[in-house]
């Protein structure tokens, strides 16, 4: 072990003159206490290293011991179901003793290779598979255990080809700043169903995608991201707090356990690991905190899982990273933020894709990251720098949040590159019209905007009916369609089905009353109409999202207009 | 107390509110120290920075009359601590826990540092006691619930003390006795005025002696602030987490606090961040109000109701922005409103409480409170907007069904917002009905068709009998 004896103190950095070999991004514990901390810089005699406890107490004089080995956490199937700090350590007692059940899947003798999966793993969680570690390329194995071991236990024996051998466990340790290997990316062309209308049928993200939802405070980042990780079919959810709230932690750690996944039956806690570094938590660990959570996704998708990472939020990351550069001494950039802001941001998207694992089975890693922009303003700098990383952007809006508009994404101000690729993936599902009934509702909304600004001067009532009907149809697209209360029991969730139906009762409505009010019917007698209503409240109200319900709805809709439409003929 | 330095040879510099001294004895970062001037006065401070020669000191007070060669430096060897024990209630206190009411010391059951509290979030409970406060806007609109922080975002000149007195005198569970019960006020930078005036409030209602007051004054030092909220939290938890009440907290002025935080940071050289405040204000601000909450297994809780005042009032300036992005909403009162005479002046579009949904509806409040705070809000927030057109283009111009949320606009802050008296749920709950009334029920597409058979057809009925009778 190699050591060194502390200089200087500040905040959550020390200097210390090393008296031995230290590496950057080695390990060190520091003072009697033994706080976890990482080199950041070396020059000459001297060290530096953030400390990612508390350094109350720390003073020159205390000692720094080297680990010898890079910043890693320890990966297992003991994650699923639990919640931890920025660097994986338990936050919640961790039974030590748990056992899982192994099943091998080779048997000893045969050779093996790097990702190849060894056995299944059942424990109190969702099923896993135990890998050959991805530094192995070729071994034969010597022995592998049946039945029941403990995370720490050696299950597994490999010969090398030099004739060493490698004992294997449940655990490992990884370095959380190393990307794990895969074999090769795939291109995004499965579509991540979210079950959120506003982000499936107009700005979806693919499997292995990277989204942003930036907005101001209180505009729904967090609601939308817990939305997420409820619903969407993902196999694995870790959801990352990084300096946000204790309470929200307290609620994911409430709610999921008593919701039930819908595609199995299990409650949501079983897919779920849960990376907690509050924003009263240590700053330096908040900066790791979010590559401990993209290594816990990876090392759930190398076993040929479907992985969605949630951070909530990027920006307190970077303020993080902001912090600890200050205290270095380093030139600022951009509003004090490091110049290596967007390269650290770049790698961390980066580690998202739908790949081919090691192993040759297909997973991937679904990265969206919250920004918290200061005042809401999209164009500082880390809103900037991750709109160049992110294939999917979810703009949430002020105004919309005010009025209690929920999800409160701009449809004008959000984009998905992800959506040119999922067309098959419609067609596939049940709705080949996916593409052109999202045009039709974008150039909707597009046009909505223009004529807003121009009822501001000329007044609605000297409209043309043409263009209050063109009104009309967004004003239902908002709250009928993009409208989703993350509260409503019925209505939280839409499944992709679902969308298809309603998207289709719009279009037939859009050109129903197009027609009528070619034929001189009042625009406000079809919003007044009885069916409008239900049409309005169909999200909430065909909960099952019955196609034979949503017939008889068009139905209801056909008749009325089509009386209405008599009576104004009757009239002339 | 664990070594001392006598007078002389120790301090090497004094700039501001920072007090350089030799490192001939080995202090941790963080420490208490006192620092004693050739005057005999005994001030406060703590270690900010430490390197080989050198060790930094922060005083919490002020520095004028003291010479380079003549303080005597006293190590506490511990951080910044405070003593709690039975009693503390029925108190006042100053910005740093000794008393100034002419009171004994508190006897010491306990010792705490004063700055810690990282509650691990996988020990937290989820707060979901609704708390009526008697304000509709609040209740209905806006709920609190136990172990909430919910600042309100105030400016200069308007009834922020005045709600929040209010607020601390009728907050209650519903249908509950006063004992377990309890209001921490904090005052920082406050003026011997508006300390005055909260301590009349409470006297008045009978509830000082429920009151614990740790006052930092307009004239003290400003550094000092930066402990005054730490110290009122440490008194805080002991009465939640070791005496199992219900706390309420107000903090006021954290304007002035983070005026205090730029100021420290400056003098310590610091790159500032946004209009000149440090980088870390957010997650210094976050370590004061994440102390808000309650732990799985303890009978009380803390709940936090923190002012602010907006300087310029403006909502994007980095105190409230950093505030809103930290606690669990916000009440923001408006200075239009106020002009109007509408009391309290709750803007209730930008007002958010985000663990509403926590606390009310079925078991809470009542099953339809969330469908109508739904509706309310989507109503109001159309009928400002229909405002706007109607500046522009006149009422004239306006369809029929938008001259109606234009009528509703405004019952809804003079009825609704406005208010004389506090107002129980019950009546908040049903003049919200009343006045949702006024709008078309096909316009009322959050309410289920049940939920307008329920509340609003009652409403409409008596209406058309008092016109009938008429
Ligand atoms: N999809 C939704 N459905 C219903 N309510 C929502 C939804 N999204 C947000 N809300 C409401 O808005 C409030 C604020 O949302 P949220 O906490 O997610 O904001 P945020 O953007 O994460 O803010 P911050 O940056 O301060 O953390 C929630 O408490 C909830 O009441
Ligand atoms: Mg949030």
């Amino acid at each position: 072990m190699t050591q060194a004896i502390i200089t200087s103190v500040a905040g959550p950095v020390i200097r210390a003159r090393r008296e031995g070999g230290f590496s950057l991004g080695e390990a060190v514990h520091v003072g009697e206490a033994g706080l976890l901390g990482e080199v950041v810089r070396l020059s000459g005699d001297e060290i530096t290293a953030q400390i990612y406890e508390d350094t109350t107490g720390l003073a020159p004089g205390d000692s720094v011991e080297g680990s010898g080995l890079p910043l890693s956490v320890r990966l297992g199937p003991h994650l699923l179901g639990n919640i931890y700090d920025g660097l994986l350590r338990p936050l919640a007692a961790e039974d030590v003793a748990q056992r899982y059940h192994l099943r091998p899947l080779v048997e000893p003798g045969e050779s093996v290779r790097a990702g190849e999966a060894l056995a299944e793993v059942e424990g109190p969680a969702k099923a896993q598979v135990l890998l050959v570690p991805p530094d192995i390329s070729e071994a034969k194995l010597d022995h592998i255990e049946t039945g029941e071991a403990t995370l720490d236990d050696v299950v597994a024996r490999l010969t090398l080809p030099d004739g060493t051998s490698r004992e294997i466990a449940l655990a490992h340790d990884w370095p959380v700043r190393r990307p794990r290997p895969v074999a090769r990316r795939l291109p995004p062309d499965e579509m991540m169903v979210t079950g959120q209308r506003i982000l499936d049928s107009l700005f979806p993200i693919a499997r292995g995608g990277r989204a942003a939802i930036p907005g101001g405070f209180g505009t729904g980042k967090t609601v939308l991201q817990e939305t997420l990780a409820k619903w969407c079919d993902a196999d694995v959810i870790v959801y990352v707090g990084c300096g946000e709230r204790g309470n929200e932690m307290a609620e994911v750690l409430h709610e999921f356990p008593e919701l039930e996944d819908p595609r199995t039956g299990r409650p949501l806690m079983e897919r779920t690991v849960i990376v907690a570094n509050t924003s009263n938590m240590p700053v330096a660990a908040r900066e790791a905190s979010i590559y401990t959570g993209v290594t816990v996704g990876e090392y759930f998708r190398d076993q040929g899982f479907n992985v969605t990472l949630m951070a909530d939020s990027t920006s307190r990351w970077a303020e993080a990273l902001r912090e600890v550069s200050g205290r270095l001494g380093e030139l600022p950039s951009e509003s004090g933020y490091p110049a290596y802001l967007s390269s650290r941001m770049s790698e961390f998207y980066e580690r998202a894709a739908s790949v081919e694992t090691l192993g040759g089975t297909r997973g991937s890693l679904t990265v969206i990251g919250a920004v918290s922009p200061p005042a809401g303003d999209f164009s500082e700098p880390v809103t900037s720098h991750t709109k160049r990383y992110v294939r999917t952007f979810w703009g949430l809006d002020r105004g919309r949040a005010q009025a209690r508009f929920y999800p409160a994404i701009h449809p004008l101000q959000s984009y998905s590159e992800d959506a040119g690729g999922l067309v098959d993936w419609w067609t596939a599902h049940g709705n080949p019209n996916w593409r052109t009934q999202r045009s039709r509702i974008l150039d909707l909304l597009e046009a909505q905007a223009g004529l807003e600004r121009m009822a501001r001067i000329v007044g609605k009532d000297a409209m043309p009916p043409t263009q209050q009907l063109t009104l009309l149809c967004a004003g239902l697209v908002d709250d009928a369609f993009l409208r989703q209360s993350a509260f409503s029991p019925t209505d939280r969730t839409c499944p992709p089905d679902k969308q298809t139906e309603m998207l289709g009762a719009l279009m037939r409505f859009f050109d129903l009353a197009e027609a009528a009010v070619a034929r001189g019917m009042k625009v406000e007698a079809i919003a007044g109409a009885r069916f409008y209503r239900r049409l309005a409240r169909m999200g909430e109200e065909i909960a099952d999202g019955d196609p034979t319900r949503f017939a008889a709805l068009v139905e209801e809709m056909e008749t009325e207009l089509a009386g209405l439409g008599r009576e104004v003929s009757d009239a002339v | 107390m664990r070594f001392e330095l006598g007078a002389g040879g120790a301090v090497t510099a004094i700039e501001g509110p920072l007090v350089f001294l030799r490192r001939v004895v080995k202090a941790g970062l963080g420490e208490a120290v006192e620092v004693e001037g050739g005057d005999g006065r005994a001030r406060l401070g703590r270690i900010v920075a430490l390197d080989e020669e050198g060790i930094v000191v922060e005083l919490l007070e002020s520095t004028a009359g003291l010479g380079i060669d003549d303080v005597t430096v006293r190590f506490r060897g511990e951080p910044m601590t405070m003593a709690l024990g039975p009693g503390l209630l029925g108190r006042v206190f100053d910005g740093v826990g000794r008393a100034r009411d002419g009171g004994p010391p508190v006897p010491e059951m306990v010792r705490r540092r004063v700055d810690t509290g990282t509650i691990n979030p996988a020990t937290r409970g989820l707060p979901k006691d609704f708390i009526e406060t008697g304000v509709s806007s609040i209740d209905i609109l806006n709920s609190l619930v136990r172990g909430q922080k919910l600042p309100i975002f105030s400016a200069g000149g308007l009834p922020h003390d005045r709600l929040a007195a209010g607020i601390a005198q009728t907050a209650r569970l519903r249908g509950e006795d006063e004992a377990g019960f309890a209001v921490v006020f904090a005052g920082i930078g406050v003026s011997h005025d508006s300390a005055e005036s909260f301590r009349a409030a409470m006297e008045q209602s009978g509830a000082l002696e429920h009151t614990a007051m740790f006052l930092n004054l307009a004239s003290e030092p400003s550094a000092q602030r930066l402990l005054t909220p730490r110290y009122a939290l440490t008194a805080a938890e002991y009465l939640a987490f070791d005496e199992g009440r219900h706390v309420l907290v107000i903090l006021t002025d954290m304007t002035n606090y983070c005026e205090a935080l730029r100021e420290v940071s400056a003098s310590h050289g610091e790159i500032p961040s946004r209009k000149g405040y440090p980088g870390y204000m957010y997650s210094d601000l976050a370590t004061i109000f994440e102390r808000a909450g309650w732990i799985k297994g303890r009978a009380g809780t803390l709940t936090q109701l923190p002012i602010l005042t907006m300087p310029a009032d403006d909502i994007s300036h980095p105190i409230p922005d950093l505030t809103g992005y930290i606690t669990e909403g916000q009440v923001v009162l408006d200075r239009a409103l106020e002009h109007r005479g509408i009391y309290p002046p709750v803007n209730v579009l930008p007002s958010l409480s985000r663990l509403m949904d926590q606390g009310i509806g079925e078991g809470y409040t009542h099953p339809d409170h969330p469908a109508l705070a739904q509706q309310l809000f989507a109503a109001y927030a159309r009928a400002a907007r229909v405002r706007v057109l109607s500046s522009v283009v006149g009422r004239d111009g306006l369809t029929e069904t938008d001259r109606l949320y234009l009528d509703f606009g405004d019952r809804f802050e003079a009825e609704f917002v406005n208010q004389g008296a506090m107002r129980g749920f019950d009546e908040s709950f049903a003049l919200g009905w009343e006045i949702l009334a006024m709008l078309p029920p096909g316009e009322l597409a959050r309410l289920s068709d049940a939920q307008i058979e329920a509340h609003i057809a009652p409403v409409l009925a008596r209406a058309e009998a008092e016109a009938g009778d008429g």
